[in-house]
C-alpha cells in the first residue's frame, strides 16, 4: 500500500527531542525517526515499547556458559583427561578454577554476538540490503522525522515548522 | 539543612554502648595462661568434636616440646581474638570512609556532572576518616608496643629465628611502619579537610577558583592515594602473614573499600531522601550508584579470583598455604563471601529497573557490606587467631560499636552544612541528571 508521508528535517538532537514530544502531545503518530547517531531517550519520547534485547542477551549468556562447561568437560576431562596444574584429579569441579576464564569468555562471546545478530534480524538488516533512510544527510548531520499524511498536510506542515524543522518535504512511501 | 534526629542519635549511642560491652566481655574473658587457653579449647571441642578432635589426636603423637610450643601458640591465638575483632571492625569502618573519599576524588577529578548533588553526603561519610584513622593508628601503636600479637614480625624473638623475616626486616621495622602509617593517614586527612573547606568556600564565592583548585588537588590526591593505599594494604593487612605476598593485594583491598564506600553513599542518600532531604536527588542518581555497586562488585570478584587462580595453578608451597588455611579452616566465610559479594549483587542488581527501587538497593547494600566485613575478616583472622575463629560476642560487639560510632560521626557531620552545594558549576547538570 502506497501512502504519502511528510519528512521533517532537524539539525539538532535537542530540538528533535522537543519536537517529538510536541508532536506526540498533538496526538500524531510518528512513523519513524532517522538519526545519524543514537539519541538518548528518543525511544521513550516516541512511545516505542521497551526493548527486550537485554532478556535475549541474558539467555544467550546462559547458553554460552552451558556450552563452555559441556565443551571443557568433554575436551579436558572426558575425551582426553588432562593433568591440570600438577593436580591429576580428573574431576571437573576440582579443576574448575582453570576453566573459569573460558566460562567467562564464552558467556560474553555468546551474549554479545548473538545479541547483535538478533538485533540485525529484528531490524531487518542484512548484507547488501538497500538503505531505508530517505535522505543521505541522515547519516551525516540531519535528523528526519517521518509522519504519515491523512489529508492533513497543511496542519502537519505548520506544526512541524513550529517545532523547529529546517526543511520539509513530501514523499511517497511503499509499505514494507 | 539536615538536623541529626535525636532518635538516630540515641540509636547510635545504644549501638556504641552495647558494642563496647561486647568488646569488654571479649577482653575480660581473654585467657591469661596456657592452662586457661587449653581449658577453653577443651570445652569448645566437647561441643563440636569432629575435625578439632582429630587435630588434637595428631598433636599428642608428637613430642612434648612441640606440644608446649603448640599450647603457647594457642594461647596467643586466643589472646589475639578480641584484638583481631577490634582491628577488623575498626579497619572495616575506616575503609568505608576512605573508599568514599576515593570515590569523591574521582568525581572531582573527572568533573562528573551527575555527582555534585551527592558531594555533601560523600563529605559527611569521609568525615569519619579522622576519628576512624586515629583509632586504627592507635591499634597499630599498641601492636608495636607488644600489647597484642597481631603482627608476628614485630616480635624480635620470632624474627631472630626466621630467615625470611630477617630479609624483610628493613621494611617491616616497627618504627618505619608507624612513620609510614602516619604519612598515609596524614595525607588522606589533609586532602579530605582541605577539599571539604574548598567545597564549602565555593558556595559563597563569586568565581570558580575554589572549584578549580579542588579539581587539581583531587587529581594529585588520586596519585598519592593509589600508591599509599597499596602500601597501606601491605603494611596493615598483608603483613599479618609476613611470609606470604601477592602483587595485586593493594588492588584487591581497594576494590573492597571502593564498593563498600559507594554502597554506604547509596544507603545514606536513600535514608536522607526517605526523610525528605535532598529533594533534587532523583532515581537516576540512585541508579548510577547502584550501577557502581554492581560494577565494582564484579571488579572485586575479578581480583579475588585472579589472586586465587594464579596461586592455585602454580601450587608453590609458600604461596598456596594462604589459601589452604582459608579453605580448610574458613570454608564457610571464604566461599560465603563470594556468594554475598558477587552472586547476590550480580543477580539482584543486574536488572536495570531494580537499580531504581530504593529498598532493593538497601537490601543489596546490607549484604554487600556484610560480605566485605567478612572479606576483611578472612584477611586478618587466619594469621592471627587461626582455627580459633568465631563470629561471637567480641566480633559482633566490635561491629556494633564502630557502626554506632560511624553513624554518630557521619550524621553529625552531615548536619553542619547545607546538604545541597549552592555554587558548584555542575549543579544544574546534576539536578537535571536523567538516565
Amino acid at each position: 500500500m502506497a501512502s504519502k508521508v511528510i519528512h521533517a528535517y532537524y539539525n539538532d538532537d535537542d530540538v528533535l527531542m522537543h519536537a517529538v514530544k510536541k508532536i506526540k502531545e498533538a496526538k500524531h503518530h510518528i512513523e519513524e525517526v532517522y538519526c545519524p547517531f543514537p539519541v538518548h531517550g528518543l525511544d521513550k519520547a516516541m512511545g516505542l515499547a521497551p526493548t527486550r534485547i537485554a532478556i535475549t542477551s541474558f539467555m544467550y549468556g546462559c547458553l554460552g556458559l552451558a556450552v563452555s562447561i559441556v565443551m571443557m568437560d568433554y575436551i579436558m576431562i572426558d575425551d582426553w583427561p588432562q593433568d591440570i596444574g600438577g593436580k591429576p584429579s580428573f574431576s571437573y569441579i576440582e579443576n574448575m578454577p582453570a576453566f573459569v576464564p573460558i566460562m567467562f569468555e564464552l558467556t560474553v562471546f555468546f551474549a554479545a554476538h548473538l545479541m547483535v545478530i538478533t538485533f540485525y534480524l529484528r531490524s531487518r538488516l542484512w548484507p547488501f540490503k538497500e538503505a531505508e533512510n530517505p535522505d543521505v544527510r541522515t547519516t551525516d548531520d540531519h535528523f528526519v522525522m517521518e509522519i504519515e499524511i491523512h489529508d492533513n498536510e497543511n496542519e502537519l506542515r505548520n506544526l512541524l515548522l513550529d517545532t523547529g524543522a529546517v526543511e520539509i518535504s513530501i514523499a511517497d512511501k511503499n509499505g514494507h | 539543612m539536615y538536623t541529626f534526629s535525636s532518635r538516630l542519635k540515641i540509636a547510635s549511642i545504644v549501638l556504641m554502648v552495647v558494642g563496647a560491652l561486647g568488646l569488654g566481655y571479649g577482653f575480660i574473658t581473654m585467657p591469661t595462661s596456657v592452662e586457661e587457653a587449653k581449658a577453653m579449647v577443651a570445652s569448645h571441642d566437647d561441643g563440636h568434636g569432629g575435625s578439632h578432635g582429630e587435630e588434637t589426636h595428631a598433636n599428642t603423637d608428637s613430642h612434648g616440646e612441640h606440644d608446649a610450643s603448640h599450647d603457647e601458640h594457642l594461647l596467643h591465638q586466643l589472646q589475639n581474638k578480641p584484638w583481631a575483632a577490634l582491628y577488623v571492625a575498626a579497619f572495616f569502618f575506616f575503609m568505608i570512609a576512605l573508599g568514599t573519599l576515593a570515590f569523591y576524588a574521582v568525581q572531582r577529578a573527572s568533573q562528573a556532572g551527575w555527582a555534585p548533588l551527592l558531594f555533601r553526603v560523600m563529605e559527611g561519610i569521609s568525615a569519619y576518616l579522622v576519628p576512624g584513622g586515629i583509632i586504627v593508628f592507635i591499634i597499630l601503636v599498641l601492636s608495636v608496643m607488644h600489647m597484642n600479637h597481631l603482627f608476628v614480625w614485630m616480635d624480635a624473638d620470632v624474627v631472630a629465628h626466621d630467615k625470611l623475616l630477617q630479609g624483610k626486616a628493613g621494611y617491616l621495622d616497627p618504627i618505619f611502619f608507624l612513620i609510614r602509617a602516619a604519612i598515609f593517614l596524614g595525607g588522606w586527612i589533609l586532602y579530605r579537610e582541605y577539599s571539604r573547606k574548598l567545597s564549602i568556600k565555593q558556595d559563597e564565592s563569586n568565581d570558580n577558583a575554589s572549584f578549580k583548585l579542588n579539581f587539581k588537588i583531587s587529581a594529585a590526591f588520586l596519585v598519592f592515594y593509589l600508591i599509599s593505599e597499596s602500601m597501606m594494604s601491605w603494611d596493615w593487612i598483608m603483613s599479618v602473614d609476613p611470609h606470604w605476598f601477592s602483587t595485586l593485594f593493594g588492588w584487591y583491598v581497594f576494590a573492597s573499600m571502593f564498593v563498600s564506600g559507594i554502597t554506604v553513599i547509596a544507603m545514606v542518600t536513600i535514608y536522607l531522601k526517605s526523610k525528605n532531604y535532598l529533594p533534587d536527588v532523583n532515581d537516576s542518581h540512585i541508579h548510577d550508584l547502584a550501577k557502581f555497586m554492581f560494577g565494582i562488585s564484579i571488579f572485586w570478584t575479578y581480583l579475588w579470583f585472579s589472586q586465587f587462580m594464579l596461586i592455585w595453578y602454580s601450587n608453590i608451597p609458600e604461596e598456596v598455604t594462604y589459601f589452604v588455611t582459608r579453605i580448610e579452616d574458613y570454608k564457610l566465610p571464604f566461599f560465603g563471601m563470594v556468594v554475598m559479594n558477587f552472586v547476590f549483587p550480580f543477580l539482584i542488581l543486574m536488572n536495570s529497573d531494580y537499580k531504581r527501587i530504593n529498598w532493593f538497593v538497601i537490601m543489596a547494600g546490607i549484604v554487600i557490606l556484610a560480605g566485605h566485613y567478612i572479606d576483611i575478616f578472612n584477611m586478618i583472622m587466619p594469621a592471627t587467631v587461626g582455627d580459633q575463629w568465631y563470629i561471637g560476642i567480641p566480633e559482633i560487639g566490635a561491629i556494633l560499636f564502630f557502626a554506632g560510632f560511624f553513624i554518630f560521626w557521619v550524621f553529625r557531620a552531615l548536619g553542619t552544612v547545607p546538604l545541597q552545594p549552592k555554587r558548584n558549576p555542575f549543579i544544574e547538570e546534576s539536578r537535571h541528571f536523567h538516565y
